[in-house]
């Protein structure tokens, strides 16, 4: 079969993504919710492929939560994102690389703006000159960071200890993807597969030997919807669009759901737990619920990391049942420890456990 | 009557999000808040196309403008280049911007919104943190999020944080000196008139429905009305 044309084709659902040199950006969410997966990733790309990853402390939040809640103007958030670049370029970066996806789309939103309305971009860099002092250039490469654990998924595979395959039946695990609304959205060209074929994180899976779950609602949003989730009158929004998603997964049966953004991420393992204690559903098999672990997570997993440096412990739905099934071998006298060994208290009330 | 559809075209995202919309529906058929909320995002481009002030004047003090969850779902699909959700985002900073948001229930959860992830902003230079996300306020967070909180050094220490500590890692201190640059950033770029307007327009609204109002924090009867209240029927 001549394949030439499909690969022409498939070659403009692909990004560019920068090989190393990377000024990074944290996010707020996950750096509360999940700051194992942000330290697998520094880790990861510098002690295990050798890349230079710059973290710049004076870096702050992109106010992305504020400006989709429409309490943060769009020109404030312009002049924060440039600040961002302004410190990159003090430090001689040029590849920018983002832990979140609500950030990402700011970011591309505002790349786009400045593209076709060159005013803005003037008005922004007075701005900050007028409130900082500083200069910014705009970045040579922009990555979301599960691209760039998609770009070195071969790398991860070559060095895999434990696979995405269920050790006693031998088959592939089935794996729920969730790529996260303002990943490529908004403006396709900046995601892997675009907005049609989003691979980023299926190419993680495939790569890893898991298979990828198609289900009637996998594109359709988390729920989180910004202030639908912050006021708590609007939660029912939020929740009842969660639900619509996990009644859609569950005839597949998934094994685990795998996320790209912070706010999805949370919510998929939260509401679940919100929905058992509402009215009693669970959406896996055997009576527990669908561990949702982020690509970090994942990727660590599979590489041999131990899960509870990783941070698994703290979701609400407990991983334990995606451990076994991988064959991963974990002391569950260590989940609950601090750095230096000492025991903690034993959290109650925990999923799956 | 002011010219609101003029006003609408001085926001970029207005420019960018309206170009001509031929009312096909498919934002509203792709719309996760259409299915939720009694909410059809195809009717309000039309009616804003139609460029008749007193119409949007009604948009601007109503429910509607405020049930989108600006997923931009609507962006990908529109085969016209049209992104409904930027439409309402102008639609939402004009309202906040005339005072127009008070008058709706959905609209004057904004002061809450204000009280909460914006002043969050400039105290800590986060939107969130974990400290800022009360297990009171987020049942849904479940028993993990009080286990966090209470033993937070050790949690985040495994992770490489330092908890309220300069220097990198999770959940750092963002130092004075940087709070101080986005404090200045939001004064020259009108952040801190955006959160004057909310605040001066919501203490207004508080007197007049006879709830008490706080210049500060959020134990005061009117942030509890506006984060809780459900008193009007806005799904289907």
């Amino acid at each position: 079969m001549q394949t030439e044309g499909k690969k022409r084709i498939w070659s403009e659902y692909n990004k560019e993504i920068a090989d190393d040199h990377y000024f990074y950006v944290r996010s707020c969410i996950r750096q509360s919710f999940f700051p194992g997966s942000e330290q697998f990733f520094l880790k990861f790309l510098r002690d295990d492929l050798r890349k230079d990853v710059l973290e710049n402390p004076s870096h702050t939040t992109c106010t992305g939560i504020g400006y989709h809640a429409d309490v943060v103007p769009f020109s404030t958030i312009m002049t924060v994102i440039a600040r961002h670049y302004a410190l990159m370029k003090e430090a001689g970066y040029k590849n920018i690389v983002i832990s979140c996806v609500t950030s990402f789309g700011v970011y591309t939103e505002i790349l786009e703006t400045w593209k076709h309305f060159p005013e803005e971009l003037e008005k922004t860099r007075d701005y900050l000159r007028r409130a900082t002092g500083r200069e910014f250039d705009l970045p040579l490469n922009m990555a979301h960071t599960s691209d760039l654990i998609y770009k070195f998924r071969n790398e991860i595979a070559e060095k895999a200890k434990y696979l995405l395959i269920n050790h006693k039946t031998g088959k592939p695990l089935n794996i729920v993807e969730h790529v996260g609304c303002h990943y490529a959205k908004i403006f396709p060209k900046y995601g892997v597969g675009g907005a049609e074929f989003p691979n980023v994180l299926g190419g993680m899976i495939e790569a890893w030997g898991g298979k990828v779950i198609d289900y009637p609602e996998r594109r359709h949003c988390c729920g989180f919807g910004f202030r639908q989730y912050l006021v708590q009158a609007n939660r029912g929004y939020s929740l009842s669009n969660t639900v619509k998603k996990f009644d859609s997964m569950k005839p597949y049966k998934p094994d685990m759901v795998l996320t790209n953004c912070p706010g999805c991420t949370m919510f998929m393992d939260k509401w679940q737990y919100t929905i058992k204690e509402m009215n009693g559903t669970v959406y896996g098999d055997n009576g527990e619920s669908i561990p949702v672990l982020t690509y970090e997570e994942l990727a660590g997993l599979v590489l041999g990391y131990n899960p509870w440096d990783l941070g698994l412990q703290y979701h609400m739905v407990q991983s334990e049942p995606l451990l076994k099934k991988m064959g991963i071998h974990y002391d569950p006298a260590d989940k609950y420890r601090t750095r230096d060994g000492r025991q903690m208290p034993v959290p109650e009330n925990m999923i799956n456990v | 009557m002011g010219d609101y559809f003029s006003m609408l075209k001085q926001d970029v995202r207005f420019k960018e999000g309206l170009k001509a919309c031929m009312n096909c529906g498919v934002c509203t058929a792709i719309c996760p808040a259409a299915e939720f909320y009694d909410y059809d995002p195809r009717k309000i481009v039309e009616l804003v196309q139609s460029g008749n002030n007193e119409e949007i004047e009604g948009l601007l003090k109503s429910e509607t403008i405020w049930y989108c969850g600006e997923c931009m779902s609507c962006k990908t699909r529109c085969p016209r280049g049209n992104t409904p959700a930027l439409v309402v985002m102008s639609l939402r900073t004009l309202s906040m911007k005339l005072g127009f948001f008070t008058e709706s229930e959905k609209g004057r959860q904004q002061f809450a919104i204000k009280r909460t992830v914006g002043e969050n902003i400039l105290k800590y230079g986060y939107c969130v943190a974990s400290y800022a996300v009360s297990p009171e306020m987020h049942r849904e967070q479940g028993p993990i999020w009080e286990y966090i909180l209470k033993n937070t050094n050790d949690v985040y220490e495994r992770f490489g944080g330092h908890v309220d500590e300069l220097g990198e890692g999770p959940l750092r201190k963002i130092p004075d000196n940087v709070r101080q640059e986005l404090i200045n950033i939001f004064e020259v770029t009108g952040g801190t008139d955006l959160f004057d307007t909310i605040e001066s327009h919501s203490r207004k609204k508080a007197e007049e429905m006879g709830l008490q109002f706080e210049n500060e924090g959020i134990k005061n009867e009117y942030f509890n009305e506006v984060f809780t209240a459900n008193k009007k029927k806005h799904t289907h």
